[in-house]
């Protein structure tokens, strides 16, 4: 195959590197892989599942890719092996971004066998390089058809949540301000530096806010809108736990009582509060709020295509989206689901969030961060 | 006739032992590194089967790119000297008088190497940020990332200066004084120049570190500052325009290897023999008022640069709802009641030190074989050998990363999903540590030593095992200590290549931190305070070790 023989040119090229500087190094090529590594057992791997009466003992392990976000809380897959007899096995690639470029990289050499933990804001990109093979799980007609924006179901909806405007509940009562309700109010005099956002080249909420003012003002208004976040005395921040444990006045004790987060921040506030609260100390600005759909898909080049199928039929199922809003701080993909009662109470899932087209995302997304950042950073 | 056969072979003998011993390091830099890196450039520079110079020759005119890369330069140039100037008094305070409390303090200087820049961030924030306790906010100013790259890398200066420092004889220093040289003069003019080298390797890590600053330049150089570093992240991770992303990391790569050339040629022509002392005939108490005053000086000085950062986050720990408590430390203790844990706190540091160990052994093992390379081999080819085992600490992580994935993908070495990828990498990024640490010390080594030890009738083995291995030895360990330190705090490179979910301390953190709440919160920074622990135990360790040897040379 042409591709390896690049590999063995690429060696190659290393080793007459290597053979300039260094001399008699010519014969010892491959002694030196370290030797293979210590086994260890993985605590979120199976070993043995417990064997249930229906399904039918497997072998079969399934790697999973995920965003480091979803690792933390891989736990929550236990049930799926519980139940199927089907082991996983995670690997971790980064943020979301970094994990859908890797896939895309190893097209025909798949990492694994299913990828989950991208948004819409790459939904065009893993789309576009094919990288995935389609499966339209029964379970699928639970989905809301405007969040599986793919209809040949390449990829599958699974879960969401909206990024919002956080706002300090108390620092608004203490300093006798109106909380703001509409995004174009942020630009006013009696909302001078109160803002803290996140670079959207490095963020994926930041990237998700300033989405939302496209959505909101348009391709031709919105960098005006931003220009007045700027003279407003907009702070921009590397990342969502700068902004949040440093500059924002409620978690982090600093100056900003409004910062872009999460909607389900507000009912994380109450559930790992401490001490314990029965209201949320922050709120959500509602017209502020962007979509964030997460989808899964089978990586092409599996060669666990059933099992993979298994895995996304559970993952719609309640055995896993009744846990996500507590765990993971995402909202079931299915309506139906019932929701924490902290969820019901402390926070809103708005009607009609910002969205926009994951094509025109593709296609704009680096001339937007120029233009972004020449506006706000320049 | 018989001769000259002997001595064709005694030089192919010498040949085939250079050979046995380069074949470990050659090996691993080639199969961890090189190939890795030159998959990734390739696929950017040659997409379609043949070169395309367009976006290397847009790189290198762009205004906005020439500014971030002339940016990277000037902020890494400076990092340097701002470490190097604060770092020598302390490195020759520590090395030279002994005070109550120094090992610990040695210890001590080492664990801002260790922290996640997640956390650092958070503590200089909170000092100097908006709103900071300090009353300045210095946030976005270059001052802010000078005094990061000062608080990451004094520990680097202080170990691999004062590690010389500590066993030059002070008689040379003192005959100069005799002569009539006065204090400077005889620094300036006999100590400076034995120092070089060290002075010299210390540096170097330290622009190396600066130059792919990435995480304490996007938390403190507020919006807007990029490095490279920053750059190829962008244009890899999130743009996915290979391309302009391996353009870059050839400009980076190429100033990385001027800056080598340059060191490199620079101590080949400084270093010599010295005749090394033991510490114990180096060190002393502070006697004069003047000592005393120059001692505290420093150790006040390491406290303040130290111990206010890393006390903010000892505050934050013990700061719960009802005043001060170890709520946050009981709390990692029982994960159940927190379900994002998932993992105990015992389990993510028996995983860090898991990896720490082993990228520690390797680290010495690889490093160790190298540095003997090019420590005691003078040519022009050990030159260039001694500036590639560098050049990992000034590539990118991201390209790193990506390499990894694009090439170690079959067979045996598909190690995508296997654990050992992890210390592996910790391993390449420790590797220089270990061999800056060693080099100077194995070059300084008099060879009259050797050559008396010879003449006395020992063997080549029994020398090297007489009289180089116990000066080896112990730097030897310093360096191992360093590798296991820098592979317990590591995040940044780690972050970047596709790795099995294994819980370590750093990833802990970084969980607890990606979540609201004020447990969370509280949670990672008590997290913090235990890597912080460990880490300073395991150099106190590795003090305590060397300290009993002293003497040995």
């Amino acid at each position: 195959m042409g591709c390896s023989m690049r590999r063995i040119a690429l060696i190659l090229v290393c080793f007459s590197l290597l053979a300039a500087s260094c001399s008699d190094d010519d014969d010892q090529t491959t002694n030196t892989t370290p030797d293979d590594p210590v086994e260890t057992d993985d605590p979120v791997e199976t070993d043995d599942p417990v064997e249930t009466d229906d399904p039918a003992p497997s072998d079969v392990t399934l790697t999973l890719v995920s965003n480091d976000a979803f690792s933390s809380v891989a736990y929550l897959l236990d049930a799926f092996t519980t139940d199927t007899g089907i082991g996983i096995e995670l690997l971790a690639g980064g943020d979301a971004g970094s994990m859908v470029n890797q896939a895309i990289l190893t097209k025909g050499n798949p990492l694994g066998d299913v990828i989950y933990g991208f948004d819409n804001s790459f939904l065009s990109r893993v789309l576009d390089a094919e990288i995935t093979i389609p499966y339209e799980s029964p379970g699928a007609s639970v989905i809301p058809p405007e969040m599986q924006l793919d209809a040949d179901y390449n990829v599958t909806a699974v879960d969401f949540g909206d990024v919002c405007i956080n706002y300090d509940k108390s620092w608004f009562e203490d300093n006798g301000v109106a909380v703001p309700e509409t995004l174009a109010q942020l630009i006013e005099p009696e909302y001078d530096g109160l803002l803290v956002v996140e670079n959207p080249a490095t963020s994926s909420p930041g990237l998700a806010f300033v989405l939302a003012t496209i959505s909101q003002f348009g391709e031709d208004g919105w960098l005006d809108y931003w220009q007045g976040l700027v003279d407003n005395d907009v702070e921009v921040v590397s990342g969502w736990d700068e902004a949040y444990y440093t500059s924002f006045s409620w978690a982090g004790g600093g100056p900003r009582p409004l910062v872009v987060s999460y909607a389900s921040s507000p009912p994380a506030e109450v559930i790992y509060a401490d001490p314990p609260r029965d209201d949320a100390p922050t709120g959500v600005l509602v017209e502020s709020c962007f979509r964030q759909v997460e989808y899964i898909g089978i990586l092409d080049g599996t060669e666990h295509e059933a099992e993979a199928q298994q895995l996304i039929d559970w993952w719609l199922s309640d055995a896993l989206q009744a846990e996500l809003p507590l765990n993971y701080f995402v909202f079931p993909i299915n309506p139906d689901t019932a929701l924490p009662q902290e969820f019901i109470d402390f926070t809103v899932v708005p009607d009609d969030p910002h969205t926009v087209d994951p094509a025109l995302i593709a296609e704009n997304r680096e001339a937007w961060l120029d233009d972004w950042t020449t506006t706000v950073l320049r | 006739m018989a001769n000259r056969t002997q001595l064709r072979s005694n030089r192919w003998r010498k040949r085939v032992g250079v050979a046995a011993i380069a074949a470990l390091p050659v090996g691993f830099i080639t199969i961890f590194f090189l190939y890795p890196v030159a998959s990734i450039l390739w696929r950017g520079m040659v997409p379609d089967g043949s070169f395309d110079p367009a976006p290397l020759k847009r790189v290198l005119t762009q205004p906005e790119l020439r500014r971030i890369a002339w940016f990277t330069l000037w902020q890494a140039a400076a990092s340097t000297l701002a470490t190097l100037v604060v770092a020598m008094p302390g490195a020759y305070v520590l090395s030279h008088y002994k005070f109550r409390g120094r090992s610990l303090l040695r210890a001590a200087v080492t664990i801002p190497l260790i922290l996640p820049t997640v956390v650092v961030g958070i503590a200089f924030l909170a000092l100097a940020g908006p709103g900071g306790s300090l009353g300045v906010d210095l946030k976005g100013s270059i001052w802010l990332i000078l005094l990061a790259h000062v608080f990451y890398n004094y520990a680097v200066v202080i170990r691999t200066v004062g590690g010389l420092w500590g066993h030059l004889d002070p008689r040379i220093e003192q005959a100069a004084r005799v002569l009539g040289a006065g204090r400077i003069q005889a620094f300036r003019q006999v100590t400076l120049p034995l120092l070089r080298p060290a002075i010299g390797a210390a540096a170097s890590i330290v622009f190396l570190f600066s130059f792919t600053s990435f995480g304490v330049v996007l938390l403190l150089g507020g919006a807007g500052r990029e490095t490279l570093e920053v750059e190829i992240f962008r244009q890899t991770a999130q743009l996915l325009n290979l391309p302009v992303a391996a353009s870059l990391a050839i400009v980076q790569l190429a100033g990385v290897f001027v800056v080598l050339t340059i060191y490199s040629r620079y101590q080949e022509r400084r270093t010599v023999e010295l005749n090394l002392r033991p510490s114990s005939e180096v060190e002393r108490k502070p006697s004069t008022p003047g000592e005393k005053r120059l001692v505290l000086a420093n150790v006040v000085f390491m406290a303040a640069l130290l111990f206010v950062p890393l006390g903010v986050l000892v505050k934050r720990s013990l700061t719960t709802s009802d005043g001060i408590g170890l709520a946050h430390y009981r709390a990692l203790n029982n994960p159940g009641s927190n379900s994002i844990l998932a993992v105990s706190p015992t389990e993510a540091l028996t995983n860090s030190l898991k990896f720490a160990l082993i990228a520690a052994l390797l680290a010495l093992l690889i490093g160790g074989l190298a540095a003997s390379l090019v420590g005691y081999g003078r040519s022009r080819a050990t030159q260039w050998f001694d500036s590639l085992l560098m050049l990992p600490l000034g590539t990118s992580a991201v390209t790193v990363g990506f390499g990894f994935l694009i090439s170690l993908d079959r067979g045996i070495l598909d190690l995508r999903s296997k654990e050992i990828i992890i210390p592996l990498a910790h391993t390449l990024v420790a590797l220089p540590f270990v061999i800056r640490v060693m080099v100077p010390i194995i070059r300084s080594i008099d060879p009259r030593l050797r050559e008396a030890a010879a003449t006395l009738g020992a063997g080549p083995v029994r020398v090297w095992r007489e009289i180089d291995l116990p000066i080896v030895a112990k730097a030897g360990l310093v360096g191992a200590g360093f590798a296991a330190a820098v592979s317990l705090g590591e995040f940044g490179a780690t972050t970047f290549i596709v790795r099995p979910n294994v819980a370590t301390l750093p990833v802990t953190i970084f969980r607890l931190l990606s979540r609201p709440g004020a447990a969370n919160f509280g949670m990672a920074m008590a997290m913090s305070v235990v890597l912080m622990a460990v880490t300073g135990l395991i150099m106190l360790f590795v003090e305590h070790f060397r300290a009993g040897d002293v003497g040995s040379f």
